[in-house]
């Protein structure tokens, strides 16, 4: 690890004034779990770490019927798996914070760190580069081993898949992200926080260098919805899911009347399937109608050599999450 | 009392001999106050870091370390490969150590290593391993090493007469050691002639002369301390160019310690690897299951120095056999010994093809191993015996169905397989080759017996007795016919005088206290999910035998502990190399994966004791449980989804392409 400076600031003007003008200045510290991994690992060295840890607004759990559900940045995974309002009115969300990593994992690690977590590309934590380009400007990936990267959203250049498990739960429950910077706060639909960088000095998310994560907002959703959360994922703890799907039925009676169906470990975004979704509205839900929009979901998928057995994982992710809501699932 | 001779005790005698006791560290290391080498903080201690080569096969043009010099808080700078050292600078390897520097803190090493110039001429190399070799060209190559063709029997004529052939792949990949204490030490000199090593090893007896050896000193004055190893499999025996780095930069900086452990991804990337091991296999029988003829082409990398020929059929001596070995060098970190060196690759070839077979056959693999039992000579009867004991502890005969059977497309299916595996080393002194109880107890047992017998002697006047009439029991000192006349041990002990009873046992010695070679069965109960590819395990059964069992709890914790990282290897664990760049890309171990306590399901030991297994002595443990897991899981999953998969580790992607291939095939065995 490189030698940093580091600020513990106790207000969020005077945090986001101790943040850079570009990448590289600064970082957010906040539960850590990621960030100094890739401090060690030499990936990222801020010039100066901004320990948010000591702002008191972004703590804090609250729901209310008109704004839904306000989540603080700084809320542990485990503290949002535990919270009984998440739990009553998204429990998709608190099942999906408790499958993440493990249980020390999920003690330190905030929601906001989770949003903003960088991606696991194996050329990119060993020092690649996030869009893993050789010197000959060629794709490392294309040519290399990509069993774990996208199928989904893969026509480059970033290969790489997004981390965040929490994030297609949110996603799917149409969360909003609210952040602070110097010309105060501003919010936006989660789905929108997260892009496709196009060049190597970009990053994973629409947020700026000397911009924080204040809070997640959920919408209650309306009653009767149904809603679960599935991860294929081959070790019991401790492991990265090949894919994962988040389906949310809005139901009337046995039909569905809409549906938002959101995968992970895909695609270097969230990845929201609006041809699953369509191939929900209108149905009841049987297993072929669950396959089928597993089908849909990975219609446009394309394999980069080494991961095509992910199409399939991404299938049967979304297949198992829509039989599951349908069941009852997580809500 | 007999003079002269060790024996250990009968059944009826023993006292502490096959009691359950808690290990003694135990305590310590499950609360983490057990200090690692890793943990040590010595005083004004500076910490090493060090140049690694970026790439797989290089030569080290030149090399500038004045910048690094300079700097301020770096006090030592040492090339460890140079452009004259070993091939003219060549480096094999990505994450060779280059230049090795020390420093006040780890921040300043880093830019120290960064602030070294070293230039490179970049080689052609190659990483991948897992493609068959063409005989014709591999015998032209440098790359490759061809064995010479074996032949056993007549394997012609065997295949000739052979009613069912069966021929299939298998294999594992390269796997690392992945010792959760990253390998390193900790160097200092006391004054400018004894060097004083914190060493994280397996071999503290050996270690301190390999280092004198290496810095040209005199053995007696490296003094080599550890209190903990955190694990090893092999891979921390010998001494490895940082060990002697540490040592180096201490004597330039003046003698104070400094601390060189690894990083997890140099811990990965280059601190030794199993090797793979990959087999194309025919094998032959008759329709009553009489097994004739083995033939293979094998082929295995795991370094520059390629592996050495595998020896298959694993355990059976099949009377017909035709074997053909190829070693691939390729540009990786060399391979080290890895719990039970090359038995769990040639277990998995072996009981994989044969299972195949037995399946071809139509026959529950339980009753082809008994069929042929007599080629499993000379352990024939172990195996036999244990297998009717796993059969007890797996229900395997109520349980076992004909392969594929478990209702077509039901998810999860469920199966079962049995496993056996072997293991024989020559006892050494380090801690490796499963020598360690075998040579510490039996040395200990010995030294033990000799303080007995010189404590008699000194104590036998005080009992007006003669030494061969007295006899130790419940921690006195008495006369053997007349248990009125004795001394508690510490009056007995007071008898010394001044001068203490030092005694060393050794081993080799005199009596048969210890012997080698033994026999295992394992079963695996699996269940597969054919959708996604990814088994669990629902329980496994382990039955070993290793002669007289000293400690029953911690024999069977060595067990649980290789059948933990059978699972791991079996589903998890693989070297995944880069071409394009050379490097290792799974060097973290979030994504080199090992199984945790959710993942190994039900683990069931028996260990084999007794009259026919005691009277053996001790044998090691610490290998033989290594050996099959991996066929045994690897069979449960064949079983389960009626098709091979055919390389380990069984990860979502094989088992999916396995069972794909099977269905355009036209459905199911
Ligand atoms: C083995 C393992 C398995 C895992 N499995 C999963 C999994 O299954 N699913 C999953 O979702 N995650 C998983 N994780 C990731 C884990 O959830 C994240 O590391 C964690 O959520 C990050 O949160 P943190 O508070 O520790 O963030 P930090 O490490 O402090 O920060 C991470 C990044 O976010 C930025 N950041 C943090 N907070 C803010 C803020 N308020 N505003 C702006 N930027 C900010 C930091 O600058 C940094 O770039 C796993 C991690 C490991 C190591």
């Amino acid at each position: 690890m490189r030698a940093f400076e580091y600020a513990s600031p106790k207000q969020k003007q005077q945090a986001v004034g101790l943040l850079g003008q570009q990448w590289g200045d600064a970082e957010v510290l906040a539960g850590g779990s990621d960030l100094l991994a890739l401090m060690k690992d030499d990936i990222v060295h801020p010039k100066r770490l901004v320990n948010v840890k000591e702002l008191p607004e972004l703590r804090g759990i609250t729901f209310n019927a008109s704004r839904g559900l306000r989540i603080g940045s700084l809320m542990t995974l485990s503290e949002i798996s535990e919270d009984a309002q998440v739990k009553e009115h998204h429990p998709m969300l608190a099942h999906a914070a408790g499958e993440a990593a493990s249980p020390q994992i999920r003690n330190v690690a905030t929601i906001g760190g989770n949003m903003c977590q960088r991606p696991r590309c194996w050329w990119f934590r060993n020092g690649f580069g996030l869009l893993a380009t050789a010197p000959d400007g060629k794709s490392l990936v294309l040519q290399g081993d990509n069993r774990y990267h996208a199928i989904l959203g893969n026509d480059g250049p970033a290969y790489f898949v997004s981390p965040s498990s929490l994030a297609p739960a949110l996603i799917a429950y149409n969360a909003r992200i609210r952040l602070f910077g110097p010309k105060g706060p501003r919010e936006i639909p989660l789905e929108k926080f997260f892009v496709i960088p196009k060049s190597e000095n970009e990053r994973e998310h629409d947020l700026r260098p000397n911009e924080i994560v204040t809070d997640v907002i959920v919408p209650a959703p309306p009653s009767g919805v149904k809603a679960s959360h599935y991860e294929v994922r081959q070790k019991a703890a401790f492991d990265w899911p090949y894919a994962t799907a988040s389906v949310v039925l809005d139901m009337n009676g046995d039909t569905v009347r809409s549906a938002r169906v959101v995968m992970s470990h895909v695609a270097p975004i969230p990845w929201v399937s609006n041809e699953a979704a369509q191939a929900l509205a209108g149905k009841t839900i049987s297993e072929q109608t669950a396959d089928a929009a597993g089908a849909a979901a990975v219609a446009n998928a394309k394999s980069l050599g080494r991961n095509k057995y992910k199409i399939k994982l991404a299938h049967v992710a979304v297949k198992r999450a829509v039989l599951q809501a349908a069941k009852g699932g997580q809500a | 009392m007999a003079e002269n001779t060790y024996q250990w005790p009968d059944a009826s005698k023993r006292k502490l001999i096959g009691k359950r006791m808690n290990r003694v560290d135990g305590p310590v290391k499950a609360s983490g106050r057990a200090k690692y080498t890793y943990d040590l903080v010595r005083p004004n201690m500076l910490y090493g870091d060090s140049v690694k080569c970026p790439y797989a096969h290089a030569r080290v043009k030149s090399i500038d370390t004045s910048a690094a010099e300079k700097m301020p808080g770096v006090k030592a700078v040492h090339v460890i490969h140079g452009p004259d050292d070993g091939a003219k600078g060549e480096v094999f390897w990505a994450g060779t150590d280059i230049v090795a520097v020390a420093a006040v803190d780890e921040p300043t090493a880093r830019d120290a290593v960064r602030a070294i110039k070293v230039e490179y001429e970049q080689l052609p190399h190659l990483v991948l391993n897992d493609k068959e070799p063409n005989l014709a060209e591999a015998e032209k190559s440098e790359l490759y090493k061809v064995a010479s063709k074996e032949t056993v029997g007549d394997p012609n004529s065997a295949f000739q007469q052979s009613e069912v052939t069966h021929e299939g792949y298998y294999g594992s990949p390269v796997i690392t050691h992945c010792c959760l204490e990253t390998h390193g030490s900790v160097a200092e000199w006391p004054d400018k002639d004894h060097l004083f090593l914190h060493i994280s090893t397996q071999n503290v007896p050996g270690i301190g002369e390999q280092v004198a050896k290496a810095i040209d000193m005199p053995a007696s004055n490296v003094h080599v301390h550890q209190d903990h190893v955190g694990g090893g499999f092999g891979s921390k025996l010998g001494l490895d160019p940082w060990g002697v780095a540490a040592a180096q930069l201490s004597k330039k900086a003046g003698g104070v310690p400094v601390k060189m452990m690894l990083n997890r991804a140099t811990e990965l990337e280059t601190a030794g690897c199993r090797p793979s091991a990959y087999a194309r296999v025919k094998v032959g029988a008759k329709k009553d299951g009489t097994l004739l003829a083995w033939e293979s082409y094998a082929w295995g990398s795991g370094g520059p120095g390629a592996p050495g020929s595998l020896a298959i059929p694993y355990v059976w001596k099949v009377p017909n056999q035709q074997k053909q070995y190829v070693g691939v060098v390729n540009h990786i970190g060399p391979s080290r010994a890895w719990r039970a060196p090359n038995h769990p690759q040639m277990c998995v070839i072996t009981m994989g093809a044969l299972d195949d077979l037995a399946a071809k056959l139509g026959m529950d693999t339980f009753d082809f191993v008994k069929k042929n039992i007599d080629l499993l000579d000379p352990r024939s009867k172990i195996y036999s015996e244990e297998l009717d004991v796993a059969n007890d502890l797996m229900q395997w005969k109520a349980r076992w169905h004909p392969r594929g059977d478990s209702d077509t497309l039901g998810i999860p299916m469920e199966a079962i397989s049995l496993q056996i595996g072997d293991n024989q080393y020559p006892p050494d002194s380090a801690s490796g080759g499963s020598s360690t109880i075998g040579g510490v107890s039996s040395a200990t047992f010995r030294a033990a017996t000799d303080a007995k017998r010189q404590l008699i002697a000194k104590v036998a006047p005080a009992l007006n007795a003669q030494p061969a009439d007295l006899e130790v029991a419940d921690g006195r000192v008495r006369v053997a016919s007349d248990a009125s006349r004795s001394l508690s041990w510490k009056e007995a002990c007071s008898k010394l005088g001044a001068q203490t009873l030092t005694v060393r046992g050794t081993n080799p010695g005199e009596g048969d206290l210890t012997n080698s070679g033994v026999g295992g069965v394992q079963m695996a109960d699996v269940s597969v999910d054919t959708e996604t590819g990814i088994v669990k395990i629902n329980k496994m059964v382990a039955v070993q035998d290793c002669g007289l069992v000293i400690s029953p709890k911690q024999a069977e914790s060595q067990v649980l502990g290789a059948m933990i990282m059978g699972v791991s290897y079996a589903l998890y664990e693989e070297k995944v190399m880069d071409q394009t760049t050379g490097t290792m890309l799974n060097t973290n171990m979030d994504n080199y994966r090992l199984a945790g306590i959710g993942d190994v399901g039900e683990l069931v030991v028996r260990l084999m004791t007794g009259p026919g297994y005691d009277e053996r002595g001790v044998i090691g443990i610490g290998e033989p449980p290594t050996v099959s897991p991996g066929a045994a899981i690897s069979n449960a999953v064949a079983n389960a989804i009626g098709v091979r998969v055919p390389f380990l580790p069984l990860t979502p992607d094989r088992v999916l392409e396995a069972l794909e291939k099977a269905q355009g095939e036209g459905g199911r065995a």
